[in-house]
């Protein structure tokens, strides 16, 4: 019989079931419900009839299924070709699959359907853990896969585990090569479906109220800076985004195109060098330390020093920074820069207009005006909270009149509001500040609750210059982090909050892992690639370089493998005595004494003797010896191993 | 029009296919299956994983998934790693003519091909095919010799041979398809098909006398006499030969000593060559299973009667060869 036409066994059946629900198992908390409920109906369904031998049920039922899925699944996902809507798809036709599969051949088409499986499994997630599993998985399905080549004997679950691992195993040399040096073209080819990057969060081009303290319970790693000498101090580290212009009232939000103006720029001090790993947040800033010297190719720096990536940052960026603590802006504000930074909504937030009016009139310029409004906020009884109660449609009035109780946002916004009131130019900077170092990594690691707001307000004969309002609430904001400045009350990522030193070693030690899994593993471009060949001492690399240099490496490499895997067919090692008895000739040989083909090891053991007396005794020990062990009646273990000790100290020629 | 075209193409066709796989007719001895014999391919699961891997590798490029190209290689070296395991199956096995029973035609000729495994490794699921639609596997085990029986259906009287034998496996991942050719030598004699019908035997030609009178049935023992290779088993004295009296034949009187002509020329010309050995095949295993002292005559050849197995072999080999063209 045809193997492909071969019915399965109920073992065969539950090997890929196993494979099956372990590959699909990482999705289940992604599929709507009842496509898992189907799929684990379906697969019971499948158990059942292979366990009582049952026939498979019609076609045309299984269509009416299959039908009625991609009707509901269009229904919730809006679209069928979509990342989520298309690993649902998979995972509902594989599961409908198993009830028509009765032959190998459905089985195997099965298999590298599962090995697809795995893949999609990546485009959630690629951390060191989901790649262990997955690991696992694939081998598995491997040992599946060898379990439907037996048409004889089943060797059982160990055979099939062992020879898979193996199989696995020696395939990760070629592997290797092939993943260094393939050479790599960075995508997409092709639009990527539009929800493939749905899920990330981190800042917005938009701040109103609660918008940043929503990413207080978020530990996602938002950046890891690597500085080239020591870290700077905590109240240096602004990490600038988004710098937002525009008020509504409510809503500060910054403009898309963002400034075009070049800036006249004094810079102080030593640069701090550092390279950034920005995680994908599909949004187009890319974070650096205030200021910014420059943009790395190809993104560009805006007027109010924003850098803006030309596309959506969708995958993890590496970039090398320069910056400056210390800065002077000397340039003039334009008039429309003037008018855009003093401009407030008519008729919104009216007392803290009067308020503004009020306090301006009180001091001689503006530095002290803002001074003034600090001071106001560290003397009276404003409140630094991480869950601040809701406002209205004034914010900064009930903000600044009534609750009091604000986190980074109502401090910048309300800032802000007064100094524009008061005629002096200011404008909301959002970022993140801070940043734990990770002792084991040396490196910095920034969350997404390290999210912050601040301000920028122009002075005459000063330029822009920084104000954090909230370092006047709540010094240790800026100085220690987010975890020293909320309330223990309030609920903050565990992450965020200091923990015990030993857990705080071991997180830091996984944080250092998968930071260097990002840089060497997840981020290996093509840029890291022709990096990796100049080091290699090949220059101007190229991608046929790179391609005759895979080719000639996974040659070697198979070949190299091939030998040592044949080398187990090849017959086996003579008698070990007969091997013993081969070398002591060899050494006689050198004497000047060669036995003759025809020659019996006791008749040669005379003619050597008498050839070379002084080893007579010697050879005709040994010859004895083996004479007695090859055919005499006393077999003995250990009798080869003698042997071959005596032949060793036979003295050579 | 093809014609012209068509017969060169088809012999150098033929030429290159028989240096490409070293088709040079049946080989005696064995066969050791060395690296030059075996010939390895994708097989139709090999390309679809191809297929599905040029789709995983698309999708890595595209979405810049790092560790789909780690699957993707990692797969993608199982497939080239599966290509030296596969031919690694079939390597250095050695393949021996083994026993071959003659049939009669219309059944079956059982071939038996030897396979020694000289290294360390189980190979498992080795494929035998004459035709590639029957297939045949075993299992060899490390060290050891396993036979296949090829079972091959006897159409014609005379030398059957296998022919060109196909060896192959697709072990372990199935996606490779490797395999390699063994022409053996190996021939089977195909006696002639068995009347169905059952004549009645001949009337024996009585040489003392009435042959008939001697009494009937060979349940009347008549004595032992030294044994001679060919009498039946069934025959021999064996309590005499335990009592270590060397071995004897039992001598039954009745038709023993009766000769028994089956010939050629008793059988009705109007049936033809075929039908006539036919029915001669059958009288052939009457007689033997009658225990009759019987021989043959055919244009050409005349076995002198004589009793037993070595008897019947002999007759039904000489039928089995009978050719007609060479009849005087």
């Amino acid at each position: 019989m045809n193997a492909a036409n071969e019915r399965l066994h109920p073992g065969q059946v539950g090997w890929l079931l196993f494979a099956l629900a372990l590959v699909t198992l990482p999705h289940v908390e992604r599929l709507p419900w009842w496509v898992t409920l189907l799929a684990v109906t379906l697969l019971i369904w499948r158990i059942y009839i292979t366990w009582h031998a049952l026939h498979m049920p019609p076609k045309w039922l299984l269509f009416v299924i299959a039908g009625g899925t991609i009707g509901g699944i269009y229904l919730h996902y809006g679209r069928l070709l979509g990342r989520d809507s298309g690993v649902t798809l998979l995972v509902v036709m594989l599961a409908l699959k198993l009830l028509e599969m009765a032959a190998l051949r459905d089985a195997m088409v099965l298999v590298f359907l599962c090995y697809f499986l795995v893949i999609t499994n990546f485009l959630y997630s690629q951390t060191i853990p989901t790649a262990l599993y997955l690991l696992l998985v694939v081998w598995v399905i491997t040992a599946t896969l060898i379990g439907f080549q037996f048409r004889q004997q089943q060797p059982g679950f160990r055979y099939q585990f062992r020879s898979a691992g193996m199989l696995l195993l020696q395939s990760v040399p070629l592997m290797l090569v092939l993943f260094v040096l393939f050479p790599r073209v960075s995508g997409p080819l092709w639009g990527m479906p539009q929800d493939a990057l749905s899920g990330t969060t981190g800042l917005s081009d938009e701040m109103s109220p609660g918008s940043v303290s929503k990413l207080l319970t978020s530990d996602a790693v938002a950046l890891r800076a690597t500085f080239r000498s020591e870290v700077p101090r905590a109240n240096q580290l602004y990490w600038r985004g988004p710098v937002m212009w525009d008020f509504d009232g409510y809503t500060w939000t910054a403009s898309r195109l963002g400034n075009q103006l070049q800036r006249e720029v004094q810079r102080s001090g030593n640069p701090i060098e550092y390279t950034v790993t920005v995680e994908p947040h599909s949004r187009r800033w890319l974070f650096a330390l205030d200021l910014p010297a420059r943009a790395p190719a190809p993104a560009r720096l805006t007027g109010d020093f924003q850098i803006l990536s030309p596309a959506p940052v969708s995958r993890r960026t590496r970039y090398d920074m320069v910056s400056h603590a210390n800065w002077r802006d000397n340039a003039e504000l334009q008039s429309f820069e003037k008018q855009r930074a003093l401009a407030l909504p008519a008729r919104s937030n009216p007392r803290s207009a009067a308020l503004a009016e009020r306090m301006r009139k009180g001091v001689a310029d503006d530095r002290a005006y803002a001074a003034a409004v600090l001071a106001m906020f560290s003397n009276q009884n404003f409140y630094y909270t991480t869950t601040p109660p809701l406002l209205g449609t004034n914010p900064v009035d009930e903000f600044l009149f009534s609750t009091k109780a604000g986190f980074c946002e109502h401090y910048a916004s309300a800032f802000a509001v007064l100094m524009r009131a008061g005629g002096v130019p200011a404008r909301v900077v959002t970022g993140y500040q801070g940043g734990e170092v990770n002792y084991v990594g040396a490196y910095l690691t920034v969350r997404q609750a390290d999210a912050h707001a601040w301000t920028e307000v122009w002075f005459t004969n000063e330029g822009w210059v920084r104000v954090d309002p909230t370092a006047a609430v709540s010094p240790n904001r800026v100085e220690s982090g987010i975890a020293a400045a909320a309330p223990q009350s309030e609920s903050l990522p565990r992450q965020v909050r200091g923990e015990y030193e030993w857990l705080q070693r071991a997180r830091m030690t996984w944080d250092s892992a998968t930071n260097s899994w990002n840089q060497l593993v997840l981020e290996y471009t093509q840029e890291r690639q022709f990096q990796l060949m100049e080091r290699a001492g090949i220059d101007n690399a190229t991608w046929q370089k790179l391609a005759t240099i895979m080719f000639m490496l996974a040659t070697a490499v198979t070949l190299v493998i091939g030998l040592i895997m044949l080398y187990r067919v090849r017959a086996q090692r003579p008698d070990p005595l007969v091997h013993a008895y081969n070398r002591f000739c060899a050494k006689l040989a050198r004497h000047g004494v060669t036995r003759h083909p025809s020659e019996g090891p006791v008749a040669f053991s005379r003619r050597a003797g008498a050839t070379r007396p002084d080893l007579r005794d010697l050879i005709e020990t040994i010859s004895a010896f083996y004479v007695q062990l090859r055919y005499g009646s006393s077999a003995s273990a250990t009798g080869a191993k003698e042997l071959m000790a005596k032949v060793n100290a036979f003295p050579s020629a | 029009m093809l014609r012209p075209l068509g017969a060169p193409y088809r012999k150098v066709r033929g030429y290159f296919e028989r240096w490409l796989f070293q088709l040079h007719g049946a080989q005696s001895g064995s066969i050791v299956l060395v690296q030059r014999r075996i010939f390895i391919l994708p097989s139709r699961y090999g390309i679809m994983y191809i297929i599905a891997l040029m789709l995983m590798l698309t999708g890595s490029i595209n979405y810049n998934l790092s560790l789909g190209f780690v699957l993707t290689f990692l797969l993608g070296a199982l497939g080239v790693n599966s290509i030296l395991h596969t031919f690694r199956n079939l390597a250095r096995l050695k393949i021996s003519p083994g026993r071959v029973e003659p049939v009669f035609c219309g059944e079956h000729a059982h071939f038996t091909l030897v396979f020694d495994n000289p290294g360390t490794l189980v190979r498992y699921s080795v494929g035998l095919t004459r035709d590639g639609k029957h297939e045949i596997y075993i299992d060899v085990a490390a060290n050891q010799s396993a036979t296949a029986r090829v079972a091959i259906p006897a159409e014609r009287r005379g030398v059957l041979r296998p022919g060109r034998v196909t060896v192959f496996t697709r072990f372990p991942l199935g996606l490779c398809y490797a395999w390699a050719y063994a022409d053996l030598d190996i021939r089977c004699t195909v006696y002639p098909r068995i009347e169905v019908a059952t004549p009645p035997l001949p009337v024996p030609e009585a040489h003392h006398g009435n042959g008939i009178a001697h009494g009937s049935g060979q349940e009347d023992f008549a004595g032992l006499r030294s044994y001679s290779p060919g009498d039946s088993p069934r025959h021999i004295a064996w309590k005499a030969a335990a009592r270590g009296q060397g071995l004897m034949t039992k001598q039954f009187s009745g038709r023993a000593d009766t000769e028994l002509w089956l010939d050629w020329l008793a059988t009705p010309a109007a049936l033809g060559t075929e039908a006539r050995l036919s029915r001669l095949t059958r009288w052939v295993i009457d007689a033997h299973a009658a225990s009759i002292s019987f021989g043959l005559r055919i244009p050409g050849i005349a076995l002198q009667p004589a009793p037993g197995d070595a008897q019947r072999e002999r007759c039904l080999e000489a039928l089995a060869m009978f050719d007609a063209g060479r009849t005087p």
